[in-house]
């Protein structure tokens, strides 16, 4: 990554990734209430994305606002993470993605409040209030999950196994950027240590660390979350909506 | 990111919402003018009671007296109306993953959350009614409770979601703001809740439709195919002509109902020609036409057999609808289960050390 439009390039799109996946949930969660819930995070990812998108687009100076960054790009110009990508699975998978996500986002804005650039630390300084509550929601769904039932507990202990390889790539260093992921690691294993205690799960031990979501190398996955999204878009060129 | 950035002008809803408003106050005073000085006492005539509280426009709540009847019709219309917030979250979440911009993603997404909203707070309204939501769920799951006929029918484009919202969301606004005045305290309260975000839907639903049809000529088919489509299971929405209406009569004694279906089919029609003039798109009914005798529009009515079609589960989605409602139950259960199991750990832990 080099320079400010790719850093929030990057973070727009995890948002948006996130928002598409966990709009997803809409009409299918375990109880209502956390269908409400889901939607509410989906709307804050979203609108996350919808400032950082927007920035960007302007950053880059080329025209792009943020419909023509969302919908025109193909999966190879895509800067997301990987574990905002991939699917749903079962509610545990989602709550393990949430987490991690979560952990990653809320030090990550508020290092971007501090930051020299103006626009990005109005972005941290709204989206990290957003951020302390999706954590917070998905470190309550983790701990009645993984202190639940031995069904419960074996599906989340399976989907913390599962996602926790794609942890490490959010944290790849980058010095140049406006805040280095590399120093949000220790608040990150602090706060999801924690959780995973009080969850009665295992933290995984670190092997297999997937990359490339940075530099548009992504599961393959992304091309039919991005053929869905941008299908009506893109069969109208130009139209308003 | 809410879509609030619409202007006011000539966007529909206006009149409903001061109705709407007008049945808040309403409430307001019946509640400071206080119930009558003396509750009934033990020996007193119940029945009488309920019927002057009724006549005085005053609100029947939950710990009050009622008839029977009154307590079972009250359940089985809050709980089909809680039903349909649900399940009517379906046909729109349905385009969700697809919406055309970010801004609307983001509108939709608001507005099938406001959903599931609308139905906890119906549900929780007929819960005062001496029932449990889980009761109701399983009644719906086990198709022994309705949900509104509409949500039978497929979005097949975009244009849909605009017109769920004009059409769909205008019919729910015409029969729920009488709603706003029902005698039923607790449902009445729920209502006008309801009835002002559901408006704000229709706005949204209108303005989608109002950008189709002033765009490109594509989009522009995209929106009179949808409203042709739409047009006249919406007018069904009202339920079957006055004649063959089986709730109506008592429902109307004791001031559930304000209005009969035909009357509110009929405000319904009057409202959308007029909305329709200004989208720029045609109502698919030939013979539609202003009578100047009675100051309304003359319309053909809809095809009540297709209604009855659907409501007895033979519409395009029905079995569609159901099955995505309990398998997203079913393959919830083990969620729910943990979740009592740890509050139940906590309530024991906090046993524990309190003791």
């Amino acid at each position: 990554m080099n320079g400010p439009f790719d850093f929030t390039l990057s973070l727009g799109d995890d948002a948006l990734i996130a928002a598409q996946r966990l709009g997803e949930w809409a009409t299918r969660a375990p109880e209502m209430e956390e269908d409400i819930a889901l939607a509410n995070i989906a709307l804050d990812q979203l609108g996350a994305a919808r400032l950082l998108l927007s920035y960007a687009g302007e950053l880059e100076g080329a025209g792009r606002d943020e419909d023509a960054l969302a919908y025109l790009r193909d999966d190879r110009q895509f800067r997301n993470c990987l574990l905002v990508e991939l699917p749903n699975g079962d509610f545990a998978v989602t709550m393990a993605k949430l987490l991690f996500l979560s952990a990653y986002q809320l030090p990550l804005y508020s290092a971007l409040t501090g930051c020299a650039d103006e626009r990005l630390a109005a972005i941290g300084g709204k989206t990290r209030k957003e951020s302390a509550y999706h954590l917070d929601h998905a470190s309550l769904w983790v701990r009645r999950l993984g202190d639940g039932t031995d069904e419960s507990h074996r599906r989340m202990q399976d989907a913390v196994d599962q996602v926790w390889p794609y942890v490490h790539e959010l944290f790849t260093a980058d010095p140049a950027a406006p805040v280095d992921p590399a120093t949000l690691r220790a608040d990150f294993d602090t706060r999801v240590t924690a959780v995973l205690d009080e969850a009665t799960l295992t933290r995984p031990t670190d092997g297999w660390a997937p990359a490339g979501g940075r530099d548009g190398v992504h599961t393959e996955h992304l091309s039919f979350l991005l053929a869905e999204m941008q299908v009506l878009h893109r069969a109208h060129p130009g139209a308003q909506w | 990111m809410y879509g609030n950035d619409f202007s006011a002008e000539d966007a529909p809803g206006g009149g409903l919402l001061g109705e709407v408003e007008a049945a808040e106050a309403a409430l307001r005073e019946a509640a400071e003018r206080g119930r009558r000085a003396d509750a009934p006492g033990p020996d007193a005539d119940l029945a009488g009671y309920f019927a002057e509280v009724i006549d005085a426009d005053q609100k029947i709540e939950p710990r009050d007296w009622m008839p029977e009847a009154y307590r079972k019709t009250l359940i089985r219309q809050i709980a089909q109306h809680a039903h349909s917030e649900i399940i009517g979250m379906q046909p729109e979440g349905n385009w969700i993953s697809r919406a055309p911009s970010l801004k609307r993603k983001a509108i939709l997404l608001a507005k099938v959350q406001d959903e599931a909203g609308h139905g906890l707070y119906l549900y929780a309204a007929a819960e005062t009614l001496g029932i449990s939501r889980d009761e109701l769920v399983r009644l719906l799951l086990e198709g022994r409770q309705k949900y509104s006929s509409i949500f039978n029918y497929p979005t097949l484009t975009w244009a849909d979601v605009g017109a769920i919202g004009w059409l769909v969301d205008g019919a729910a606004i015409v029969n729920q703001v009488p709603l706003c005045r029902c005698s039923y305290g607790p449902y009445a309260r729920a209502m006008i809740r309801v009835c002002k975000e559901e408006s704000f839907h229709q706005r949204q639903g209108y303005e989608i439709l109002h950008t189709l049809a002033h765009g490109t000529p594509e989009q522009k088919a995209m929106a009179q195919d949808s409203v042709d489509r739409w047009w006249y299971p919406s007018l069904a929405m009202f339920g079957p002509p006055d004649g063959d209406s089986t709730h109506s009569a008592q429902s109307m004694a004791w001031k559930i109902k304000r209005f009969s279906n035909d009357e509110l089919r009929q405000r319904f029609v009057d409202m959308c020609v007029q909305q329709a003039e200004i989208l720029d798109l045609t109502l698919p009914d030939p013979d539609l036409r202003w009578n100047d005798e009675r100051q309304a529009y003359d319309y053909t009515q809809p095809d009540y057999d297709e209604l009855m079609q659907v409501i007895k589960g033979n519409g395009p989605c029905n079995r569609q609808r159901m099955e995505h409602r309990r398998r997203a139950h079913t393959e919830g259960a083990w969620v729910r289960e943990a979740a009592a199991a740890y509050a139940a750990k906590r309530a024991e832990q906090k046993e524990k050390v309190a003791a």
